[in-house]
């Protein structure tokens, strides 16, 4: 019985249906936004379900020369990780007694496999820009994964503890991680690299349309393209959640808080929409030089006010 | 009318080719994208790569060097797939017909299925012809 009730739980609420119809939203309020800043009108309310759907309905390419598996398996295996990642998040989010240890550990982990499966399915793709696109994804996810953790560590440093739930409630009791110095750094460090976990300009010199032709998405067409496109929507939604968790007091369906759970997560989507917006693309050496050197550096900043108690 | 269908008409991704066009038809291309008349509101994009596309714009007369990675490039888009030939070297390769290198016009190497005139066309042009590559579907 409990076993069922996590299923339906993966599946539905909150798991993939809930994160897919929310990320997909998102991805339309990204579209919406970067027009309404280049003076355009944007794309009606539903036109990513449209793109989804009419990907659903095209004729499925597997390029000759690619590794079948690989190539078809990875956006599935990277999409079931993105859900997990969001069920986690919300059931700790709503219900603090289904927190365990270490559970922010794990959640980082999961959150690093739907880059992997780029990686692996632009790598299985026989493109040469595909593989190209793998490798700068490679590089990219060393450079911007260390900053990330120590982000985290800082949070973790000062509650003294690896789980959401305890994380929730030193926020609850002593105010949100924001109202802190060492807070403050973390999260700007944190969703710097977000942007680059989501490949979003500046950081999108893995899927660069307009150099490598899409990159590690350039073979996929159909269904599997749909499947990629879904993961990037979902992983748009868990990671502002991770965020907002971390350093801000996390989400809640309870009462008056339901607007200030909307207003934080808007807020921050909007931030990374801005910076998106407002930045060139870089290229792979200068990012990985920016995440190993200003951003590490900002981080342990962080880390060291954090364990004066700042 | 399946959901696909009617999905597709509301996102018609397209990949733009040059097979030996002057430039000018590509500036006009993008000129669409801009703010005066923003083609992303019924769902257009551009897209990088011709296995997520949905249609070919196809510009330029079709020259001999061009004419076997235009074949290529039809046979690597995913069905169902619609070509617009696009400006006059498009339909009948305008003032190069006579050239040396010239192998077009457009349809006589790959079906099309629709024709925006012009030279270069107007966005005006290029907006009515979605519309009508969009109805045919």
């Amino acid at each position: 019985m409990q076993a069922l009730m996590y299923i339906v739980k993966y599946l539905v609420f909150p798991g993939f249906v809930f994160s897919a119809v929310v990320g997909l939203l998102t991805t339309w309020v990204d579209r919406k936004v970067t027009a309404r800043v280049q003076y355009r009108v944007g794309p009606p309310w539903y036109q990513p379900f449209a793109d989804t759907a009419k990907l659903l309905g095209k004729e499925v390419i597997v390029p000759a020369g690619a590794q079948h598996t690989g190539f078809l398996l990875m956006p599935l295996i990277g999409l079931a990780s993105a859900t997990l990642a969001s069920t986690i998040l919300w059931l700790v989010n709503l219900n603090p007694d289904t927190s365990f240890v270490g559970d922010t550990i794990v959640t980082l982990y999961i959150m690093t496999v739907p880059a992997m499966a780029l990686i692996i399915g632009g790598s299985a793709s026989a493109n040469p820009l595909g593989a190209l696109g793998s490798s700068r994804e490679m590089k990219l996810l060393f450079g911007y994964e260390l900053p990330l953790w120590i982000a985290v560590l800082t949070t973790v440093v000062k509650v003294q503890s690896f789980s959401f739930a305890k994380i929730l409630a030193f926020q609850d009791y002593q105010g949100v991680m924001l109202g802190s110095v060492s807070g403050v750094i973390a999260f700007i460090v944190a969703i710097v690299c977000s942007q680059a976990k989501l490949g979003f300009i500046p950081f999108d010199m893995a899927e660069a349309e307009t150099e490598i032709a899409g990159g590690t998405h350039i073979e996929y067409s159909g269904a599997p393209l749909a499947v990629v496109r879904l993961n990037t929507a979902i992983m748009y939604f868990v990671v502002p959640i991770f965020l907002i968790t971390l350093f801000w007091g996390g989400v809640s369906f309870v009462g008056w808080r339901i607007l200030t759970s909307i207003l934080k997560y808007v807020a921050i989507v909007v931030i990374m929409v801005l910076i998106k917006n407002t930045n060139p693309r870089v290229r792979i050496e200068q990012a990985v030089r920016f995440f190993w050197g200003p951003m590490f550096a900002l981080s342990v900043v962080a880390m060291i006010l954090a364990v004066l108690g700042h | 009318m399946s959901l696909a269908l009617k999905a597709l008409k509301k996102s018609p991704w397209v990949f733009h080719v040059n097979t030996g066009a002057c430039n000018n038809c590509d500036i006009e291309i993008l000129d669409c994208l801009t703010p005066r008349f923003d083609v992303e509101r019924f769902g257009v994009v551009l897209v990088g790569s011709v296995r997520h596309a949905d249609v070919l714009l196809i510009s330029g007369v079709v020259t001999k060097n061009v004419l076997p990675r235009l074949k290529r490039l039809y046979e690597a888009a995913p069905k169902p797939i619609k070509v617009v030939a696009f400006g006059a070297c498009g339909l009948r390769c305008g003032i190069f017909r006579d050239a040396y290198n010239v192998v077009g016009p457009l349809d006589k190497h790959i079906p099309v299925d629709a024709y925006i005139p012009g030279c270069p066309p107007k966005p005006e042009t290029i907006i009515s012809g979605l519309v009508k590559v969009l109805s045919s579907l």
